[in-house]
């Protein structure tokens, strides 16, 4: 990670990772002006629409948190090299990016397993007993909220309400939002995600 | 520019427009103490101990950004004040692994001071005992993070003074940590100009030189309001040597 | 576009709503979503293209129609009726015996006489249940941007911030500060940019008013924005919405793009010098970004930390910039109150508290949702009349407001008048309008220890008092809890709670021991037993503790 002052070395740092190294010197701003023919200089064409991302806020560092938000769904979680990236293309420290990555709970650092379990915590899901699904998950998985499951099946995440408290206790499920989940039906749902991996590796 | 009247602690005192109510203090010898504030780097306004009372406000308002209006009660040794500060200086230490007698700035170290000042004999609360680590990569200077007050005079000198911004705060609340770059070893790290100023600013053994045994480092800190006036006023010659 | 442009529109979309006998409106917020209105509105198509009655009845997704228990829920607006718990086979039905036969299907029907509709009154959530969620067409017929256009064209900005002091209209956000003066101060500000900005990073568990009205009725919060721009001078305008909704954010991005098209935003709004644009910040997790300074810095792109106040974002607010900063139920209020007139609004509500005020109740309760009451009415009436009360066989024993930060009402208070001095004095808050009702089967100490947690994972960690001391608040109530504590622990725990709501630099910090100090006034009890007496492990004790106030702590 040496002297990370032009898009060429970030490239560079990428190429590591990915294999196409035949554009390297392109600057990405050309790249915008014709994406579908063109392929990214990393090699990885997804850093594409993450410069779509970044040239629509002009490269300002004050989308930064918009950047990551598009950073972090095309690419799942923020890598080390990823966060350089975005510095880099919006004129950060390094030091600056990894402190607002670091400070929401949004953004994630880690990869997530293939399912996600988002279980509310707000006072209503609270007062309605999300504490025993918690329990009942986090035994059933083997790890805490926040936490991978070791088969890197399911992630169970917690969140400060989603804003669905007529339905408490609430979960979302890989995105869908399920309400007055019960701990049983909150472990069998997880036990479902965990058989069906299960039949497809048979 | 016009000038404001006003009390503090039942003596008058005057303040020009635009000053704070440290500002006045400080000019006036009355002591309050402060943490996060240095003169030189921008008021952060975090570490709380500067609050005072304000006749006809329940409220507590920071000396360091409050600016004295005409006739202004300010009230800065209550009690409750005391009783406050105290506190916090308690939380301080129950939240680090502060252990003074083998720490490097022993005897030159502001959180120590402050203890001594509010009296503070004992903790009444647990202490945390956090896992916080060492950073000794670079190579002429050291972070201990388990002496990290959180005031982040390094990350301000380092953004405001040097212009490098090597420094941050990543994680929140309890869990708050001063990082290099992106979390990374401080001696790996590009940005950084080993220039040392967040080390003269520490106020904590928590930033220190290589070297220095335990009690012998002694840090210099009125260099800041030094660089900051020259650059700004060009004032070369080095009056600051206010240590407060 | 013009004021007669928007007429026209609007009368062209009343007659084509007015060539369909029926009308229904299934609820398409996400409480309904989660309980599965999809399903039915596809079996209402299927049934209605089937029967052939598309030509007939228009089946459209509107806000959230309040029970959001009963879910999913199909409200018929030509015959009103409201249906609950619809699923595919009563949506069929539904479609078959109500619009084919007229015959209503009595199995599904909610009493529309209930209190809990009586009791209500809509200002903010008027067009629920009313128009289709997604369509500026029929915000429009509903009189939507009418106030807008009058605005622009027949009244100066002075006037139009006379008329929202002349109101009394009170920021919904929870401290209550009054809206009209906070515009004046921007309004005067000297400087060539200035913003207005929507709070809708609804942070505080068990609220859902903002989402519901993002989703449900956008384009009256772009409206109340569109006119606080123009009173103030504001060019540029953001909503900070939480990434947790993403349907909201779905359903405004909608709104923008449809507002822009129709020239409602953007340049020479109403063919007047008037310029204004609207862009969506996306917050990231953080509930601390619902305090002012934080959200600014936030919307910058920065770490969600507050500053000290002053300076006021009114003076120094976004890039250095006057600033207005509002919630999303304070904007939608704008609008009508220009439309009817200020004379109109004060007379709602009380005279210090004027209008309305949506709350989502939540918890321990029978019927959970949304509602919008005037204020000034009694706690009990929300509580029991239009909530409920408390499931069979449990007892009513707290009613909690204002988030983490507000306070636990108990029952020897519950008729208090629901407004923002009055909560005060029992030592909750109004807050955003989240209210969690909690029954016998709840143990107070254990309430106040979720709260704590709570601000303990949200503070920042700025300033020491809150990064630290909610940290110790918490590790105190769970000794209390598992029966380590000691009289003395207790007192030092009162103590620390006032330190840390006097000394902490913002409002999370300061409001933060809020759920200790409540529930050690009014449940002292349940703290008490828990105690061990000092020097006697396992005994205890009921005895009274001093009285919380500084001097008592200070003996301590």
């Amino acid at each position: 990670m040496r002297g990370l002052n032009n898009n060429e070395q970030i490239s560079f740092i990428l190429n590591n990772r990915t294999l196409n190294d035949s554009q390297t010197n392109k600057p990405t701003t050309q790249l915008m002006v014709q994406p579908e023919t063109k392929n990214h200089p990393s090699g990885d064409n997804r850093f594409k629409l993450l410069d779509r991302a970044i040239t629509k806020h002009h490269g300002s560092g004050d989308a930064l948190i918009e950047i990551l938000h598009v950073a972090q769904g095309i690419f799942g979680f923020l890598e080390n090299d990823l966060m350089i990236y975005v510095a880099n293309a919006l004129k950060l420290p390094l030091s600056r990016v990894y402190g607002v990555a670091t400070f929401y709970h949004f953004f994630r650092l880690k990869p997530q397993g293939e399912h996600t379990f988002v279980l509310c915590t707000g006072t209503a899901c609270y007062v309605k007993g999300a504490t025993e699904i918690q329990k009942a998950v986090e035994h059933h998985c083997a790890c805490k909220f926040g936490e991978t499951s070791a088969d890197n099946k399911v992630s169970l995440i917690s969140a400060r309400c989603v804003g669905s408290c007529g339905l408490a206790p609430v979960a979302v499920l890989d995105n869908a939002v399920s309400g007055k989940v019960t701990p049983d039906e909150a472990v069998k749902r997880i036990i479902q995600w965990q058989e069906e991996k299960k039949e497809v590796a048979a | 520019m016009s000038v404001i009247t006003f009390i503090i602690d039942d003596e008058h005192y005057s303040a020009k427009e635009g000053d704070t109510i440290l500002q006045v203090t400080r000019d006036n010898k009355i002591h309050i103490p402060t943490l996060c504030y240095l003169d030189g780097l921008s008021t952060f306004g975090a570490c709380r101990l500067c609050v005072v009372e304000i006749e006809g406000s329940p409220k507590l308002f920071p000396a360091c950004t409050t600016k004295p209006t005409e006739g202004m009660i300010v009230r800065t040794k209550t009690d409750r004040l005391k009783r406050y500060r105290r506190m916090i200086v308690e939380l301080l230490a129950s939240e680090g692994n502060h252990q003074c007698a083998v720490c490097v700035v022993n005897g030159h170290c502001e959180l120590q001071n402050l203890a001594y000042e509010v009296g503070l004999d004992h903790v009444r609360f647990p202490y945390l005992f956090p896992h916080k680590s060492l950073d000794a990569t670079h190579k002429e200077f050291v972070m201990d993070r388990n002496r990290c007050v959180l005031c982040t005079r390094c990350v301000r000198v380092c953004h405001e003074v040097e212009g490098a911004h090597v420094w941050d705060i990543a994680g929140r609340g309890i869990n708050c940590e001063i990082i290099a770059d992106l979390n990374q070893p401080w001696g790996t790290s590009e940005s950084c100009t080993s220039c040392g100023k967040c080390v003269r600013v520490c106020p904590t053994g928590a930033l220190f030189e290589k070297g220095a045994s335990i009690g012998e480092m002694q840090k210099e800190r009125g260099f800041i309001k030094f660089i900051v006036n020259a650059r700004n006023k060009s004032e070369w010659v080095h009056t600051a040597h206010e240590e407060e | 576009m013009t004021l007669e442009d928007l007429r026209e529109l609007a009368e062209k979309e009343q007659t084509r709503q007015a060539q369909f006998e029926h009308r229904i409106l299934y609820c398409s917020s996400a409480g309904c979503v989660s309980s599965g209105c999809d399903a039915v509105k596809t079996e209402m198509k299927k049934a209605l293209e089937e029967l052939g009655l598309t030509k007939k009845c228009e089946l459209v997704g509107t806000g959230c129609l309040g029970l959001c228990g009963e879910g999913p829920l199909v409200f018929v607006h030509s015959d009103p009726t409201l249906y609950q718990h619809v699923d595919a086979a009563a949506a069929r039905r539904i479609v078959e015996e109500h619009i084919g036969q007229g015959k209503k299907v009595q199995e599904n029907i909610l009493d529309m006489n209930d209190p809990f509709f009586s009791s209500q009154k809509k200002i903010v959530l008027e067009n629920m249940g009313n128009i289709n969620a997604e369509s500026i067409e029929e915000y429009i017929a509903a009189g939507g941007y009418e106030a807008l256009a009058k605005a622009l064209t027949e009244m100066v900005p002075e006037e139009v911030v006379g008329e929202i002091r002349k109101a009394g209209l009170r920021g919904r956000g929870g401290a209550g500060y009054p809206t009209g003066l906070k515009w004046d101060i921007v309004r005067k500000g000297v400087a060539d940019q200035k913003y207005v900005v929507c709070n809708a990073d609804e942070g505080d568990p068990g609220a859902f008013m903002d989402r519901s009205v993002l989703e449900g009725d956008p384009h009256r919060v772009l409206e109340g924005m569109a006119i606080a721009g123009y009173a103030v001078g504001a060019s540029q305008g953001f909503v900070y919405a939480r990434a947790e909704y993403p349907l909201a954010i779905d359903r405004l991005k909608t709104a923008i793009k449809q507002a822009e098209r129709l020239g409602l935003l953007g340049n020479r709004i109403f063919e007047s010098q008037f310029n204004f644009r609207i862009d969506i910040r996306i917050g990231a997790g953080a509930f601390v970004c619902g305090e002012e300074t934080a959200l600014l810095r936030s919307v910058m792109g920065r770490r969600g930390r507050p500053k000290v106040r002053p300076p006021y974002p009114s003076e120094k607010g976004l890039w250095g910039k006057p600033t207005v900063i509002n919630n999303v139920e304070t904007y939608a209020n704008v609008a009508p109150i220009l439309r009817n007139g200020s004379a109109w609004f004060s007379a709602i509500g009380t005279q210090k508290s004027p209008g309305t005020k949506v709350f989502a109740i939540a918890g321990n309760v029978k019927r959970p949702g949304l509602i919008e009451v005037p204020m000034g009415i009694a706690l009990r009436k929300i509580v029991f009349d239009i909530g409920g009360g408390t499931p069979e066989g449990t007892q009513f024993k707290a009613a909690q407001a204002g988030g983490p930060s507000g306070g636990c009402i108990p029952t020897e208070h519950l008729d208090i008048p629901v407004d923002y001095e009055s909560l005060q004095t029992v030592g909750a808050m109004m807050g955003s309008g989240g209210m969690i009702i909690i029954d016998n089967t709840s143990n107070m100490v254990e309430v106040a220890k979720y709260f704590s947690e709570f601000c303990m994972d949200e503070s920042c960690g700025k300033c020491i008092p809150c990064r630290v001391g909610t940290k110790h608040i918490y590790m105190m109530l769970e000794k209390i809890i598992k029966g380590d504590a000691t009289e003395e622990d207790f007192e030092l725990l009162k103590e620390l709670c006032m330190m840390v709501k006097e000394t902490s630099l913002c409002g999370l910090g300061q409001s933060a021991p809020n759920g200790v100090l409540s529930t050690v006034r009014f449940f002292k009890d349940e703290y008490l037993v828990k105690l061990k007496k000092s020097g006697a492990p396992g005994t205890i004790v009921n005895q009274p503790a001093a009285e919380l106030s500084p001097a008592a702590a200070k003996e301590a």
